[in-house]
């Protein structure tokens, strides 16, 4: 017991270090994702038909194949083709065009939600097309999409974990360096469990706060139930 | 011409992973359902200690990235068996597969009707022949939407145990990749074998459910 309190002792630095880097990767790849599934969302619906398809292939490259292989085409793979990333660079870019991916999905069905007639009634009283997706369908969606969007801010943190392989300084790359190191694999990957377990149920607790004060009142179900 | 032979060798060498990527799913698929079922029934049906224990296994198993988990069994089995990275690695993913297959599987017995284990019992059936013969054919049934959901999850993880050393697709594009010096090639071919497989998978799941959908 006291040898492991020793190794704790020794390694909760370097693994506090890791997190703050795993929290800046899924931060800065959720809003990334967002920025881009925003429009592709919006454009799978409303787009022209072309647009819709591109959009579509798009989405399904992303969501067909494992993200460790894009994030491999991503940063050895792209250099062949003159395109050179840093390791943070290269992350942040494979995990938010796959977020994004994501994102517009979730987003599509969101939008999709929003009744037809909506749209009908907003372009009778004069509207664009685009001003009545910006001032009434958007904004309609964007709270219908929360809870959705909630599982994919967990499912990032989780996904950040295969950037190890390209070395970038986060929590598994961390525990894989500590763990050669101290020659204790198993309780270093135990304490990196309870430290994932840790940002996963704080963030959920948070965004189930968020999503029960943005609900849309007595339209949808409870947070709960969504999530 | 001598581009598209070099091709054709990448290809043909990346395409010896496929098997084992298939392996690796097929093992850690069937792993997954078995430690789902049981997880899920003692979930539903089990006393307090066993409605806890199996609450803990999936959220704790749900909360944390299946690498961390491969990682952690991988270490594991080694300690106490010798087991090849490939066995390892599928248990391993498995067992994180489990977790999410539980929770599908416990919406499934939840979704069949009470009356029908009423029903089994008053006919003379114990619980145990009630859940195996009424309850969960029934249930793997209503389950099938969600669960070929997680079997093209499973499918995409499958690649993770490339960090334990099993040759599958990644692995061996890895090593062309160091031969041919043309990573994107390599990789972006592992890219497109990987969505031939999961569109494939996709469309299969879709035929299994039409097929074997449930009126209720």
């Amino acid at each position: 017991m006291q040898a492991f309190l020793d190794l704790l002792n020794n390694v909760t630095p370097g693994l506090l270090q890791g997190t703050v880097i795993t929290l800046q990767i899924a931060a800065v790849s959720l809003l990334l994702g967002m920025a881009i599934g925003l429009p592709v969302g919006v454009g799978r619906v409303y787009g022209p038909v072309w647009l819709q398809r591109v959009l579509g292939a798009y989405v399904t490259l992303f969501q067909g194949t494992p993200l460790l292989i894009q994030l491999f085409v991503v940063y050895y793979g792209l250099p062949d083709l003159g395109l050179t990333f840093g390791r943070m660079e290269a992350a942040f870019l494979t995990l938010g065009l796959n977020s994004g991916a994501y994102q517009a999905e979730y987003l599509r069905g969101a939008l999709q939600s929003v009744s037809e007639g909506q749209m009908t009634a907003a372009r009778a009283i004069g509207m664009s097309k685009w001003q009545a997706i910006r001032s009434i369908i958007l904004p309609q969606a964007l709270r219908l999409v929360l809870p959705a969007w909630s599982n994919e801010v967990i499912a990032m943190l989780k996904n950040t974990a295969v950037v190890f392989v390209i070395a970038v300084p986060d929590l598994m790359t961390q525990a894989k360096n500590l763990s050669s190191r101290y020659f204790a694999p198993i309780p270093i990957y135990m304490t990196v469990a309870v430290f994932y377990i840790i940002l996963v149920g704080a963030v959920y607790l948070i965004l189930r706060q968020v999503e029960r004060r943005v609900q849309i009142p007595g339209l949808t179900g409870d947070a709960e139930s969504a999530a | 011409m001598d581009f598209f032979q070099d091709l054709a060798t990448t290809f043909n060498f990346i395409l010896q992973g496929l098997w084992v990527t298939i392996g690796v799913t097929l093992v850690a698929l069937s792993v997954g359902f078995v430690f789902g079922v049981v997880m899920a029934m003692l979930r539903v049906y089990g006393n307090a200690f066993f409605r806890a224990l199996a609450a803990a296994y999936s959220v704790i198993v749900r909360a944390v990235p299946v690498v961390v988990i491969i990682f952690i069994l991988f270490f594991v089995i080694a300690r106490f068996v010798n087991l090849s990275p490939f066995w390892a690695g599928s248990l391993a993913l498995g067992f994180a597969s489990g977790a999410y297959q539980s929770e599908i599987f416990r919406g499934a017995f939840q979704s069949v009707p009470p009356g029908q284990m009423t029903a089994a019992r008053a006919i003379g059936m114990s619980r145990v022949q009630a859940i195996q013969s009424i309850i969960l054919p029934q249930a793997v049934r209503l389950a099938l939407p969600a669960w070929g959901n997680e079997a093209t999850l499973v499918l995409k993880d499958s690649t993770l145990v490339f960090v334990v050393g099993v040759p599958e697709i990644l692995r061996r594009a890895q090593q062309v990749s160091a031969r041919t010096l043309e990573p994107f090639i390599a990789f972006g071919l592992a890219l497109l074998l990987y969505l031939a497989l999961t569109l494939l998978t996709t469309q299969v799941l879709q035929w299994l459910e039409r097929r074997y959908r449930l009126q209720m």
